[in-house]
């Protein structure tokens, strides 16, 4: 299967400004003029549909987006990128766009991301189109064993995840819950759970479920928000949704289609590993 | 135990030093004994009231100095002690008996205790009030370096780079499709630079000129967002020159987009609206963006709530208890600014 259709290379852009949207497209049809741009979208949650049902060659994700950022559009279809139905392709190339972000333009250098900051140079554009040009030609070359090639980029995402190592918050030994089918913030009661008696963490739409071997309780705190409270020693980020508690997972799995799960210890539930954390798995 | 300055510690020495050979010269210019006998008793005595003192406030006090009467009781105890101890360490060293000149020369001795007295309190509170003053001047650069710290904040929160870059960046695209709009945004983009940088050094504008500035802000915002902003600004013409603490509602209009606005995929509309309730102005801010409950940790973890506390903090100065800021939630929908102030007490 050849990554390059006849009808050559294709891009996807993920912008919530229409006019910078506009632009970016303006200036790629000159820098870049095969590409085909498929489509243009304004949120993070419409750029992974997007991306998954028109599987283009480049893609270029905003980072701040309504929906969900750049960042976590990227992670969420690392995680859902289809390598093993008939015809699937490699996962695209990712080039971020930012305005002014110093924390996101240190992290997209230390982890050799591409980025492009807005305004959009010319010179600029020039440069990230041949770097894309010359990897688009290797990969094609090579395409055989997608899932592994995923790999430097999958590094690269979690590198870009991970809570900066600055400043620790300090570490969580109780978290104030509240039971499920109570009104969450605004009524019932709220149960002081110990840390130490979580299985694992599971965000379900707005709220995170926190499960006890014997309970389950809801919180609001966003999962991110509140894996830097945690010890990532002790509970391992294994999906975006999803922290477990390292001790108790019991078998990891591979099912036909190459996808990972676990099972814990003291309790009955199978939770998906995501292949952004696959490489935890990996027989020692 | 507060620091030791040993360059302070050498200067109160040398002036105490200096004092007790002037005291000798005086004694016996006066007719009392020679001067190798008064400068020995004078040093003696002298030097070992300043090192009480100076020792003694370093080690009962925390801050070094302490308020008079603390101050005093100190002298006062050094006095004594150092009088009576350099008189005798002096008396031992001559081989005389103890206490020999108080015995011989009552009137002259006594004269000396007390114009020791009078030397340590003077002494001390020379010292005293000088490191008290430096301390004060101290804290008050400190305090001039907070506030010139918080005016930076409150700009770097007003011209935040990601807006501005964002801005350019928008300005740059519409330059190549509809420079006329690209003109309008300019202006709009000079008006509230202007507004913003000058707005710390003006203490009031009217109303009507805070709701222009808000409408250059939000066409700029308006440009960038394209139909995902909406907006109305509602001001009645019997309220446009009540003066108001220049760009007071940017902040609650800033998170209205921010926190209300930009998380949601298909936007939403921001109302600013003034009204009159008997003697209060009523200002609102008001959007139907995601809402307050969702809103709040975000609210809280941007910059500690910046916004609002800044908000909260200039109500307070020009107004005093009097202007309020609150926020509401109505529905699931709404998330509300409101600021109430007397009318008649408007600066």
């Amino acid at each position: 299967m050849p990554l390059i259709t006849p009808s050559g290379p294709t891009a996807l852009i993920a912008e919530d400004e229409p006019l910078l949207a506009a632009a970016l497209q303006a200036e790629l049809a000159r820098a870049w003029p095969e590409l085909r741009v498929l489509a243009t979208v304004g949120d993070g949650t419409s750029a992974v549909h997007q991306a998954l049902a028109l599987q283009p060659d480049v893609l270029f994700f905003d980072i701040r987006m309504p929906g969900q950022t750049g960042l976590d559009a990227a992670a969420e279809l690392a995680e859902r990128w289809d390598t093993t139905a008939a015809g699937a392709r490699p996962f695209p190339a990712l080039v971020f766009v930012t305005a002014y972000d110093d924390y996101a333009v240190q992290a997209f250098e230390a982890q050799a991301v591409d980025y492009l900051l807005k305004p959009v140079q010319a010179v600029r554009l020039q440069k990230t189109v041949e770097k894309l040009r010359k990897a688009s030609v290797k990969r094609s070359s090579n395409a055989i064993d997608s899932e592994a090639a995923m790999e430097p980029m999958l590094a690269r995402l979690r590198g870009l995840l991970a809570p900066p190592a600055s400043a620790p918050a300090p570490r969580l030994t109780v978290i104030p819950a509240s039971l499920p089918g109570t009104s969450g913030a605004s009524g019932a009661s709220i149960r002081m759970v110990p840390v130490d008696e979580v299985l694992f963490f599971e965000a379900a739409d707005k709220y995170l479920r926190v499960l006890t071997a014997h309970a389950e309780y809801l919180i609001r705190t966003p999962l991110k928000e509140l894996a830097t409270q945690l010890d990532p020693q002790v509970f391992w980020q294994i999906h975006r949704s999803t922290l477990v508690r390292a001790s108790l997972i019991d078998t990891v799995t591979r099912d036909e289609a190459g996808k990972l799960s676990l099972t814990l210890r003291g309790h009955p539930v199978r939770l998906p590993v995501s292949r952004l954390y696959a490489h935890l798995f990996r027989a020692m | 135990m507060p620091p030791i300055q040993p360059a302070a510690i050498a200067r109160h020495a040398l002036v105490a030093a200096l004092f007790n050979t002037v005291l000798a010269v005086a004694i016996t210019l006066s007719g009392h004994q020679g001067f190798a006998v008064n400068l020995l008793y004078s040093q003696l005595i002298g030097l070992t009231i300043w090192a009480l003192i100076d020792a003694g406030r370093l080690l009962v006090f925390a801050q070094g100095w302490s308020t008079a009467p603390a101050m005093a009781g100190l002298v006062l105890v050094a006095v004594l002690v150092g009088y009576f101890g350099g008189s005798a360490a002096g008396d031992l060293l001559l081989g005389y008996p103890p206490l020999h000149g108080l015995n011989r020369f009552p009137k002259a001795m006594t004269g000396f205790l007390l114009m020791s007295l009078a030397a340590g309190a003077v002494g001390t509170y020379y010292f005293t009030s000088r490191a008290l003053l430096a301390s004060a001047r101290l804290a008050h650069e400190e305090a001039l370096r907070q506030a010139s710290e918080a005016r930076l904040k409150l700009l770097e929160s007003q011209l935040e780079p990601h807006m501005l870059f964002n801005t350019l960046a928008n300005l740059r695209a519409l330059i190549g499709i509809d420079p006329t709009r690209a003109q309008v945004m300019v202006d709009h983009l000079n008006r509230y630079l202007r507004a913003t940088l000058g707005g710390a050094r003006a203490r009031t504008h009217p109303l009507a000129a805070e709701f222009a500035r808000l409408e250059d802000y939000l066409e700029l915002m308006a440009i960038r967002m394209g139909p995902r902003l909406r907006f109305t600004l509602d001001l009645p013409t019997a309220l446009r020159e009540v003066p108001v603490p220049p760009l007071l509602l940017q902040p609650l209009v800033e998170n209205a987009i921010r926190h209300g606005l930009e998380p949601c995929i298909e936007g939403g509309h921001i109302t600013v609206r003034a009204r009159r309730e008997a003697d209060t102005l009523v200002l609102e801010v008001a959007d139907t963006g995601q809402g307050l409950e969702a809103a709040a940790p975000a609210l809280r973890a941007a910059s500690g709530g910046f916004g609002l506390t800044q908000v909260r903090e200039r109500l307070a100065t020009a107004f005093g208890p009097e202007g309020t800021l609150e926020l509401r939630a109505d529905n699931e929908q709404f998330t509300m600014g409101i600021k109430r102030f007397p009318l008649k007490s408007c600066p």
